[in-house]
């Protein structure tokens, strides 16, 4: 399935990094992402004033919204999971709403951009496993009881693993399925302006799944981070 | 295309739609109970009734998630089946 027509691809043919280009568009987006981002970033810290103008007084609505709701979940200690949590979302955010603009491919449409974003939340987690508790961070999956052990330690295991599927495919199943409803809308009924309601769709549907990778990524967190049941 | 490989791939995309079809129904009623349990906390005390949305609103992506792994399922299926060339030149070969 050939993706339609893409401005930043057509660019790179220009270049002549054309078949770099075709094979991998998720790549160069979210390189276009980074750029938007960091850019933003940069002119948001430019100035920082007691008394906020009005960038500043947008950064700091959304950041600390982000961090309260973070620590309402994970309580006080949780506070230092800030910066990889607040990345993850408005990374995945970005990344989502950029497919909205007709010619721009989003890059969690493509399995391997969710795979590694929900990579990381995973091993972090053991991560944080094994920096706050250490050698006994083995007794959160071994469940209550020593002679169950045989049944919930696998069981433990294959829903750990899970949860790296369940996170890439639940981001990559609905950016790609709203891009394939586009695709053959478009091509059915493009002259009437069908895609329309699909693109309004899209707008909450690239909201909800970034909070749902952000609310799920801070429940393992402190989940690690807890005392085993 | 010979018609063992054609036979195969017309039960590939057969199952694809009746997959999705029966994880869609499944979806639907799960997600209709969810909301009709927020819509009646919201209706016994409607000054809960932003955090009853938000909790509601995650309930239903978790949910959605499921239908969409059916839908990843059924697309792998009919456009991207990995034996797709392996059965094909087996059935073609006979």
């Amino acid at each position: 399935m050939e993706h339609p027509f893409l401005f930043l691809v057509k660019l790179f043919e220009l270049v002549g990094l054309g078949d770099f280009a075709h094979a991998y568009p998720q790549v160069i987006y979210s390189w276009l992402v980074m750029l938007f981002l960091i850019l933003m970033g940069a002119a948001a810290a430019k100035s920082v004033s007691m008394v906020p103008t009005k960038m500043q007084n947008f950064f700091e609505l959304i950041v600390s919204g982000i961090e309260e709701f973070m620590v309402d979940i994970t309580g006080e200690e949780g506070r230092w999971l800030f910066p990889i949590v607040a990345t993850i979302f408005i990374y995945i955010l970005v990344c989502n709403l950029i497919g909205l603009i007709p010619g721009f491919f989003p890059p969690t449409a493509s399995l391997n951009t969710t795979a590694s974003c929900a990579l990381v939340v995973v091993v972090f987690t053991h991560v944080i496993g094994i920096k706050y508790h250490g050698v006994k961070y083995i007794k959160h999956f071994l469940g209550p009881v020593w002679w169950m052990i045989p049944i919930i330690l696998p069981i433990e295991i294959i829903g750990h693993v899970a949860r790296i599927l369940s996170l890439s495919f639940r981001l990559f199943g609905n950016m790609m399925g709203h891009e394939l409803v586009l695709a053959i809308l478009f091509g059915l009924a493009g002259a009437f302006f069908a895609p329309l309601p699909i693109m309004a769709l899209g707008i909450f549907v690239a909201l909800v799944q970034a909070f749902v990778f952000f609310l799920l990524s801070v429940m393992y967190f402190t989940g690690a981070m807890e005392h085993a049941h | 295309m010979e018609a063992g490989a054609l036979q195969f791939f017309i039960a590939c995309v057969t199952a694809a739609g009746f997959g999705i079809a029966i994880a869609a129904f499944g979806c639907g009623i799960g997600q209709g109970i969810g909301l009709k349990s927020a819509v009646e906390g919201i209706a016994r005390n409607p000054e809960s009734s932003g955090k009853v949305t938000v909790t509601m609103l995650i309930g239903l992506a978790m949910i959605e998630s499921l239908c969409i792994y059916a839908l990843v399922i059924s697309l792998i299926l009919i456009y991207a089946h990995p034996q797709a060339g392996a059965i094909a030149g087996l059935l073609g070969a006979h």
